[in-house]
């Protein structure tokens, strides 16, 4: 394992400079026992490098090398195949991103001339909601149930999903990046020795390699990093909700003995440590803010608790969530549940209105992958700005409430 | 009770900044700190361990400098700090990350409990703490904002998307936390006295015994192909008039856009 340029071939041209997100190579004058075209070449601090790659692929003269010796899974990878979305159920009921997932998952599917499959895991009566996956463009749905899995929980899941993956082989496994997801997803990839990146907000075939790229915000939203997996399989990925649309598909597959499969996992009794006991709802969330396709979220400038009542009524009209900034929650004007930032939740709804929030990058990190954004504030500098489709630079007690009697009037 | 805090230092970045000319990240001058919310999994330990008596270890995996990072958790109370650090963790994704990790805490002895920050803010990926307990073949909760400890159980709130869910795990477990868990205290000056005199314990792959298949760049499966700076939303439209009159282009723009 290690990097090194091969100084003959380097130009001198500082584009692998550009993409070292750890700033450790720069350019030196080029060594007299190394003979080349350019007076300057470029050189690796290997105490700084992390041997992330970026520079390799940066390199349009291959003058870089990363030596790694090959591991992982040693076996002939053409056995893989297969996409599959895991359906994430709560109470019972499939949850929007399992859908927008088959439907960005059917698209991968296309591209490599291979299926689309939802693996569903709850109790005997989930098998309701199957047909719902076939909507959603499911070829296949592995149906796995017992009675320990009505209700989420890390290790009898893991078992369960594990055992069918070893069994049936997916080259890709999709889940969403919700907190069952991610918590799922991490024990999930080294149980089967699988590659897995969080968290993705695009998602690609390689159109060479055939294998899939994964596209992520990294570094507080920062960067973006594409991610592959090159000899482990399944490719696994968490993908954040509402980043992909969900869409039904015409003619889709009736239900039957060949395309639903179903399964009973073995769950031992070391599964079943962790218990359940009390669930606290939070009679303040009306919408879930990651499912929700409309959010109106409230920043320092409503002043005090009481005038979470404009962006409440806001978020009403528009059957959207509430959402807030970390230092609304810190002051309790709002429970927890609603942060949006990187120490709360990362949202991408259709709508995103921002009133009163100033806009740090730890709040832009959790809510600007939105698809339009309007902003709210009396601070024409405020950074939200930035990011804002559109910008309203005013008072939100005099913008809010107007905004929320002209939807009603629209909206009759 | 023993506690191990696995921590990371990480370049701050609420204060990273890009160079609109070559769209590359500035870091000069971008401090590295203890990940935030690791700093909530270290007070966690602290006042677990002044309710139950025991031993707070911090460790962490990282370059020589991270040794930074554990001095600042001596100087909140930690007992006992240890960097694992060698060539061969270089390149390592949350795969071999978690792997090196588990490897440490298998040398350390004996522990009741690990805690984690629920995530690091640079990478954002919330895998290592689940991948530890995966290698170490104990529980996890994760998402924590509360813990009580009887006896060999804990009592653990987790935070989820809606509600707020407890659930009763048996110890040793891995529990990562949430920001709410917890306000970090501040390194007192007897804490910071004793950091500068501490020793920071290190260990190297060998030390680890771990299996070089599975370290650094060669156990990692999943590997960068680039990295870029996001498009610039840019160009947002500031809209102007009396306050009517902004309301009702805002409400045009957004049926225009099919969002409304």
């Amino acid at each position: 394992m290690s990097i090194k340029i091969l100084l003959d071939k380097c130009t001198g041209c500082t584009l692998c400079v550009k993409a070292c997100p750890f700033a450790a190579i720069k350019m030196i004058d080029r060594p007299a026992d190394a003979p080349g075209k350019s007076k300057k070449v470029a050189v690796i601090d290997l105490d700084t490098c992390t041997l992330c790659g970026a520079c390799v692929e940066s390199c349009k003269f291959g003058a870089i090398e990363l030596k790694k010796e090959l591991g992982g899974t040693d076996h002939d990878l053409s056995h893989f195949k297969g996409v599959w979305v895991f359906a994430e159920q709560r109470e019972g009921k499939i949850q929007s991103v399992a859908y927008e997932l088959l439907t960005e998952g059917k698209k991968l599917a296309g591209d490599l001339k291979t299926e689309v499959c939802a693996v569903l895991c709850g109790d005997a009566a989930i098998e309701e909601e199957v047909e719902h996956l076939f909507a959603y463009g499911a070829d296949k749905v592995y149906l796995i149930t017992h009675p320990e899995l009505k209700h989420y929980h890390t290790a009898p899941y893991t078992s369960a999903v594990a055992e069918a993956i070893t069994k049936y082989k997916p080259e890709i496994m999709l889940l969403g990046a919700t907190t069952m997801g991610r918590d799922l997803a991490a024990r999930l990839a080294i149980r089967v020795g699988a590659g897995l990146t969080a968290d993705c907000t695009g998602l690609d075939i390689d159109p060479v390699k055939k294998i899939l790229l994964q596209t992520r915000p990294a570094f507080g939203g920062n960067i973006m990093a594409t991610i592959q997996t090159v000899r482990h399989r399944p490719q696994m990925s968490t993908v954040r909700p509402k980043v992909f649309k969900k869409v039904k598909i015409q003619n889709p597959k009736v239900k039957s003995n060949d395309n639903v499969i179903k399964f009973t996992p073995v769950i031992s009794a070391e599964d079943l440590v962790v218990k359940l006991l009390e669930i606290i709802a939070d009679e303040s969330v009306k919408v879930n803010l990651s499912e929700a396709e409309i959010i109106v979220s409230g920043g320092r400038g409503l002043q005090e608790a009481k005038n979470f009542k404009l962006v409440e009524e806001l978020a009403a009209v528009l059957g959207g969530a509430v959402g807030a900034s970390r230092a609304t929650v810190d002051a309790g004007w709002i429970s927890a549940h609603h942060q949006v930032g990187q120490t709360g939740k990362t949202v991408s709804p259709k709508l995103y209105i921002a009133c009163g929030i100033a806009g740090k990058i730890q709040h832009l990190a959790g809510m600007q992958s939105s698809d339009t954004i309007v902003a709210i504030n009396k601070d024409p500098d405020a950074p939200i700005f930035k990011v804002a489709t559109y910008g309203i630079v005013g008072d939100l007690f005099e913008f809010v409430p107007l905004l929320t009697r002209k939807i009603k009037e629209l909206r009759g | 009770m023993d506690i191990i805090v696995c921590i990371k230092q990480v370049p701050d970045t609420t204060e990273v900044r890009i160079n609109p000319e070559t769209n590359t990240l500035i870091r000069e001058g971008v401090p590295s700190i203890v990940n935030p919310f690791d700093e909530n999994a270290v007070e966690a330990a602290l006042q677990l361990k002044e309710k139950h008596g025991g031993k707070v270890t911090v460790i962490t995996m990282g370059p020589p400098q991270a040794a930074e990072a554990l001095k600042t958790t001596i100087a909140m109370g930690a007992d006992e700090v240890v960097l694992v650090s060698d060539r061969a963790f270089a390149g390592s994704d949350t795969w071999a990350t978690s792997y090196t990790l588990s490897q440490t805490i298998k040398k350390l002895g004996h522990y009741d409990l690990i805690l984690c920050g629920k995530q690091a803010i640079d990478g954002d990926t919330a895998q290592v703490g689940p991948g530890i307990a995966e290698w170490l073949n104990i529980p996890q909760v994760t998402f924590v904002s509360k813990v009580e400890i009887n006896g060999a159980t804990a009592k653990v709130e987790r935070m989820l998307e809606e509600v707020n869910e407890i659930v009763a795990c048996p110890l040793p477990a891995v529990l990562t936390v949430v920001k709410q868990m917890n306000e970090p205290r501040l390194p007192s000056l007897k804490g910071m006295m004793r950091a500068k005199k501490a020793e920071v314990k290190m260990m190297n792959a060998a030390q680890i015994e771990g299996d070089p298949k599975n370290l650094g760049l060669n156990g990692s499966p999943t590997s960068v192909v680039r990295i870029f700076t996001p498009k610039a939303k840019g160009n947002g439209e500031i809209l102007t008039g009396e306050p009517a009159e902004i309301v009702d282009k805002l409400l045009g723009k957004l049926k225009e856009r099919k969002t409304i």
